[in-house]
């Protein structure tokens, strides 16, 4: 058994920071990289992706990525874990074998986890008395079910750990937990226990305080954010896990960022819910007993942790279709901005009242003024321009495409000293709703495969 | 003593569908009591009052000094659906620390 691993977080969501996995392997000592790519709505875009092409549905991103970090992972026998598999994990798969081909790799093994996707099986599932209501609202799944775009179980690390047993250098997985990909290694270095709660809820939120990259070691950090040191090269984070469980959390010595117990409290409240209660399918974390201490520049201790055991179920995510959404801006200057900005979405409203048009809500914000804090935002003293947003929603597409035609009129038509059109006529954006459910462990069985070069 | 939470706490905030959380963290660790006492789940009710429609939880984390709100009904609908700019409610923790409290002990900050 190895007495300390060193975990690094490369990616905290699709669209992050490019440079940060490279220099993750690159700058220092690392023995995984672990990239967390899917928000919720990314699945039902790559499942789209899919249906127009087979072989499509996972983070693209990732292969020109891997191309460029893998003959370091190989040299340096840093393992990489990620959910950028998507809705396709196979095809990721092959085509990350394609490019190892070209590289030279040899002997590489991916672990490719599968099986969570069950769009496919809902009907089987509910003939078998598996509801799938809305875990939040209660509502049965008949309201949506002909509008589904996608459905996928969140596993956890052990089909993650199965691979990793079965010799996988990379694994890649679909609808995966963010925690999941940290917690893994650990128990696969560790020989941790399924019913070891304490130290399996210690590898979650380790999990948890990587999953957001950057958010933990300096970036969106609201406490003296001036006092961040250059953010130019921040450095993610590094979990340095040893085999009781206690982790630190830090970051490589050539960055910028900062990791200290403030911005580490940060990320750790971020989107949770009950603390004491952080539920995931391996098991429920209590945040309530996590011992925080700055162990040296830029290193912070998390130790002490509770956990329990797991419930009987997995989560859900589906995501459905819900009408039409679009967005318009125009920029108002001084003198009276704000005035003239309010007095063009009168005009805007009033005429798409005119044609009779129905929309589901009409929502107006000044960029600039009040569309962050709302009723909070206090009072502006004749600002030299205020940004005047619209949205719109409707089932209607219809509407939503005309609402789009009557934004650039209000330029001739409405206030002056007016501009910032420049991006043409708002275009109808399908709008993705999610639907969480609750579904029983039993019900549903993760798919691990091997595939070697 | 009239305080802006500003002045004592930090914050970050994200989203869960239409429910958005707001955790609220004492700069120092003198100054969690003080949150704990002062900003209840009712003030920060009121505090958001026509941004979050629905009710407030709020739940405590003495170990690291913080406290959390889940802010229901305040997303306008959540993730896609939503027409705000901040539809992930991603400065609502700054909207919190423009809240004032008024406490009987002076503090120092």
């Amino acid at each position: 058994m190895k007495s300390q691993i060193r975990i690094a977080s490369g990616q905290g969501f699709w669209g992050d920071l490019l440079t940060a996995p490279i220099d993750q392997v690159t700058k220092g000592p690392v023995d995984y990289l672990v990239m967390d790519y899917l928000a919720e709505v990314t699945m039902s875009i790559l499942q789209k992706q899919k249906r127009k092409d087979a072989r499509l549905g996972y983070a693209k991103d990732l292969i020109p990525l891997i191309e460029q970090i893998l003959p370091t992972c190989v040299e340096r026998n840093i393992k990489i874990i990620t959910n950028g598999g998507g809705v396709n994990p196979q095809s990721c798969s092959e085509a990350i074998l394609a490019v190892a081909r070209r590289l030279g790799v040899k002997n590489l093994k991916i672990g490719v986890v599968g099986g969570d996707d069950i769009l496919d099986r809902i009907p089987v599932l509910r003939s078998q008395q598996i509801e799938l209501r809305n875990m939040e609202t209660g509502e049965p799944l008949d309201d949506v079910l002909d509008r589904l775009e996608s459905a996928n179980v969140y596993f956890g690390a052990w089909p993650i750990v199965e691979a990793l047993q079965k010799g996988a250098q990379i694994v890649i997985t679909g609808r995966t937990t963010d925690t999941g990909l940290t917690l893994a290694p650990m128990i696969f270095e560790f020989g941790w226990g399924a019913t070891e709660w304490n130290k399996l809820a210690a590898g979650t939120i380790a999990g948890h305080i990587l999953e957001c990259g950057g958010q933990a070691s300096g970036g969106n950090f609201a406490g003296d954010w001036k006092s961040v040191p250059d953010l130019e090269h921040i450095g993610f984070p590094i979990a340095e896990a040893n085999p009781n469980g206690d982790v630190i959390i830090t970051k490589h010595a050539d960055s910028g960022g900062m990791v200290s117990v403030q911005t580490v409290k940060e990320q750790l409240v971020y989107e949770i819910g009950d603390p004491k209660n952080y539920i995931t399918p391996d098991c429920v974390a209590d945040f309530t007993s996590i011992r925080l201490n700055q162990a040296g520049e830029n290193r912070v201790s998390v130790s002490d942790i509770q956990g329990r055991p797991s419930t009987p179920f997995y989560k859900v995510s589906m995501a459905y279709l819900d009408g039409f959404t679009a967005f318009g801006t125009l920029t108002y200057s001084w003198p009276d901005a704000l005035e003239k900005a309010k007095r063009a979405d009168e005009i805007l409203r009033a005429r798409l009242s005119q044609l009779g048009l129905h929309f589901e809500e009409i929502r107006t914000e000044f960029l600039g003024y009040n569309s962050c804090h709302g009723p909070l935002a206090q009072e502006l003293q004749d600002p030299n321009e205020v940004v005047l947003r619209i949205g719109v929603r409707s089932r209607d597409a219809g509407a939503v495409e005309r609402f789009g035609k009557e934004l650039a009129p209000l330029i001739l038509t409405g206030p002056p000293a007016v501009t910032g059109f420049a991006g043409g006529r708002p275009k109808p954006k399908e709008v993705i709703s999610y639907w969480p459910a609750l579904i029983p462990k039993t019900a549903v069985s993760p798919e691990v495969s091997i595939d070697q070069l | 003593m009239r305080i802006q939470l500003r002045q004592i706490c930090h914050a970050r905030s994200g989203d869960k569908g239409d429910t958005a959380n707001v955790g609220l963290i004492a700069l120092r660790e003198e100054y969690y009591p003080v949150i704990a006492r002062y900003v209840t789940a009712e003030r920060v009710k009121k505090h958001f009052e026509g941004i979050v429609l629905g009710s407030v939880e709020r739940y405590e984390m003495p170990n690291i000094g913080a406290l959390n709100f889940l802010l229901h009904n305040a997303l306008g609908g959540g993730g896609t659906k939503s027409l705000k700019n901040d539809a992930q409610g991603k400065t609502l923790s700054a909207a919190l620390l423009r809240m004032e409290i008024e406490t009987e002990e002076s503090i120092k900050v």
